[in-house]
């Protein structure tokens, strides 16, 4: 970039630092909420100065709620394992059954194939909430209603098609030769595909995961349904701070600060090594 | 014994919505023990398709692949003993050069000096020994094909495919590769099957040349053998540089003989010693024949046919003289310089014995004289 101007580097920070604030802004606010006061936060006009406190995150951990109208029992640490739990579990059974159907799709030419992996996309198509209702009945016959089992299966809804999707892609941009001296070298197919498609595939497979993973933590409606309280995830669980003497703002805002972290972590950690990978690729096929 | 036996070897490629691709038909073919075969054609002949059909990535539709004796197209690709450098390279990226060539040593369970001491061997042969610590996406093409030649040669199989080897590699090297992997194999016997579309590469290499067209093998014999006796018109014109003059003829019986006459400009008398029964009984039976002559075999300078000059090209050590004779391209080529300019008449000689005689179908009936 050294080409650009003085100018031009100017009025690139400038619209930099402003696409910045707009995106940031509404995170650094929650941010600056979860240390405030419900009282600190409902004043107008609101201001950027003011006396932090840490009372909304000891009353998540600590799980005790007090509010105007008197102690109330929140289990949102339970609802984050909840989540870490759940999520993990989708993605863990989601790449396990989604790398290898890619890999099929990918290389191999079948009956109906095409047919399958586009209804496994059409998963997505289909609004949660028409899936849910006959799924809930399901549920309630078979005994998966509020498991822990029942709900990462209902994840793959949403887990299943991105993984595979994603990962047929790379598997594709893979050339197949590579497999194939692999094999003529004295290797079955099956150690082809664990030792050298996966592992080109990695960071494919890694960006896959993640994305699922984030949409698996996100996910509201079919934990709502399928899941009661002890089972249900932070997204769920925020509802309890909508309480009789009012919503919890400051704890809200705490909340989501909590539920955000490990993601964002998960990302930041990830987006260097896909990166990373994704330079690696570029095999001349 | 020979070491390689295809029968009736039949690919059919089917997708649905589309109509079957015929890619190989009917294929036979016997490779002897320390043999360099080249599959020689245009591309979409069915020659790649051949080569992964005996590495086994391809099944076969019909017919059968025994290799040393073993009925290979039933195994998976690692029990074949075949080694294979592919057109693409396909070299693994997380390994080194050095790791890519002796990954393949992997499975013979070789010591670690004897497997050193052998990439070092092929890395020399091939010219790659200075890049052996990069990586495969750090080097150029033909450094790449020529890593994926090495890893290839390195192994110790039954067989060795090579997918158009020296496709990316430049003319002198490529010349200097080829004498250098010619003399590697025969001096290890080893069998090899190499896929080109390169003709000079083709004899360069081969002991024989097997020439592909539609799927169908159309030849399958020595260099000299496929110029000189050219099994079909496909064949004739495809084998060759600058290509066979090709003409219509016809023909007519005369004394014993047969005139070929080519409109009102040329006349061959083909009589005795140049006319065995077959090709006699078969000229007899036909009225209109294409008879071909090699542009190494015409005279230019004396003779009976009078061409226009259209161009005349002096290449250095030959002359390509192209000529106009009643609306017929006639190209010869001598090794002198030729004194003539476009619009010139000049005369060329054709004599009946350097014809070669093909029937309505492309089949040869005569041969031109071997010299």
């Amino acid at each position: 970039m050294e080409h650009s101007s003085l100018a031009g580097r100017i009025f690139r920070g400038v619209a930099l630092t402003l696409i910045l604030i707009f995106f940031m802004f509404p995170i650094v606010w929650i941010f600056l909420m979860s240390f405030q006061t419900n009282e600190q936060i409902l004043r107008i006009p609101p201001r950027i100065l003011f006396e932090p406190t840490l009372a909304n995150y000891e009353a998540l951990i600590s799980g005790q709620l007090r509010t105007a109208a008197g102690n109330l029992q929140i289990s949102f640490m339970r609802n984050l394992f909840n989540s870490v739990v759940l999520s993990s579990a989708a993605v863990v059974l989601a790449l396990l059954l989604g790398v290898p159907a890619a890999y099929a799709f990918a290389r191999f030419k079948f009956r109906l194939g095409e047919s399958i992996a586009f209804t496994l996309l059409s998963f997505r198509f289909a609004p949660p909430l028409l899936v849910l209702l006959p799924l809930s009945l399901y549920y309630q016959e078979l005994g998966l209603n509020d498991t822990y089992f029942g709900i990462v299966w209902v994840y793959q809804l949403i887990a299943l098609p991105l993984i595979l999707w994603i990962v047929r892609g790379y598997f594709e941009d893979i050339s197949p030769d590579i497999e194939h001296a692999y094999r003529l070298a004295g290797h079955s197919w099956r150690e082809a595909f664990t030792r050298i498609a996966v592992p080109l595939a990695g960071p494919g497979i890694a960006a896959a995961g993640l994305l699922s993973f984030i949409f698996c933590w996100n996910n509201f409606v079919f934990a709502l349904i399928l899941a009661s309280a002890d089972k249900q995830p932070v997204t769920v669980g925020a509802l309890a701070f909508v309480t009789a003497s009012g919503i919890q703002y400051g704890q809200i805002a705490a909340a989501i600060v909590l539920s955000v972290t490990p993601t964002l972590l998960l990302a930041l950690y990830a987006q260097r090594y896909l990166v990373e990978g994704l330079s690696l690729g570029a095999v001349k096929g | 014994m020979d070491m390689l036996e295809l029968r009736g070897i039949d690919k059919v490629y089917r997708s649905r919505g589309k109509p079957p691709v015929h890619a190989v038909r009917a294929l036979d073919m016997a490779v002897e023990k320390g043999e360099i075969v080249a599959l020689l054609g245009s591309s979409g002949c069915g020659k790649t398709s051949t080569l992964r059909m005996i590495a086994g990535f391809e099944d076969v539709s019909a017919g059968s692949i025994a290799l040393g004796g073993r009925r290979i197209h039933e195994l998976p690709p690692a029990r074949r003993k075949v080694a294979m450098a592919f057109e693409g390279y396909s070299l693994y990226p997380p390994l080194t050069v050095r790791e890519n060539i002796a990954f393949a040593l992997k499975s013979a369970q070789l010591s670690r000096s004897e497997v050193t001491r052998r990439v070092d061997e092929i890395a020399r042969l091939v010219e790659i020994e200075d890049i052996l610590d990069k990586y495969p996406r750090a080097i150029s093409g033909g450094q790449q094909q020529r890593v994926s030649l090495a890893r290839a040669l390195v192994r110790d199989a039954d067989l060795y495919l090579l997918d158009e080897p020296m496709g990316q590699l430049e003319p002198q090297l490529r010349a200097v590769l080829r004498g250098r992997i010619k003399s590697l194999l025969a001096e290890r016997r080893m069998t090899a099957i190499f896929v080109t579309h390169d003709q000079t590469e083709a004899s360069a290499l081969a002991d024989r040349i097997a020439v592909m067209e539609g799927g169908v093998l159309q030849q399958f014999a020595s260099e000299k053998e496929l110029k000189g006796r050219p099994a079909n018109l496909f064949v004739a014109s495809f084998i060759g540089e600058p290509p066979m003059n090709l003409l219509d003829a016809a023909v007519t019986p005369s004394n014993g003989g047969f005139h070929l006459s080519v409109g009102t400009d040329m006349v061959f008398d083909i009589s005795g010693a140049g006319l065995d029964g077959a090709a006699a009984k078969a000229l007899a039976g036909t009225p209109q024949v294409r008879i071909g002559i090699r542009p190494q075999k015409i005279a230019v300078g004396a003779g009976d046919v009078k061409v226009k000059v259209i161009s005349n090209q002096w290449l250095g050590d030959q002359s390509h003289v192209a000529g106009d004779c009643g609306g017929r391209m006639l190209i010869a080529v001598t090794p002198g310089r030729v004194a003539a300019r476009p619009g010139d008449i000049v005369p060329f000689a054709l004599e009946p014995r350097h014809l070669h005689i093909f029937d309505g179908d492309g089949t040869c009936i005569r041969h031109a004289e071997m010299s």
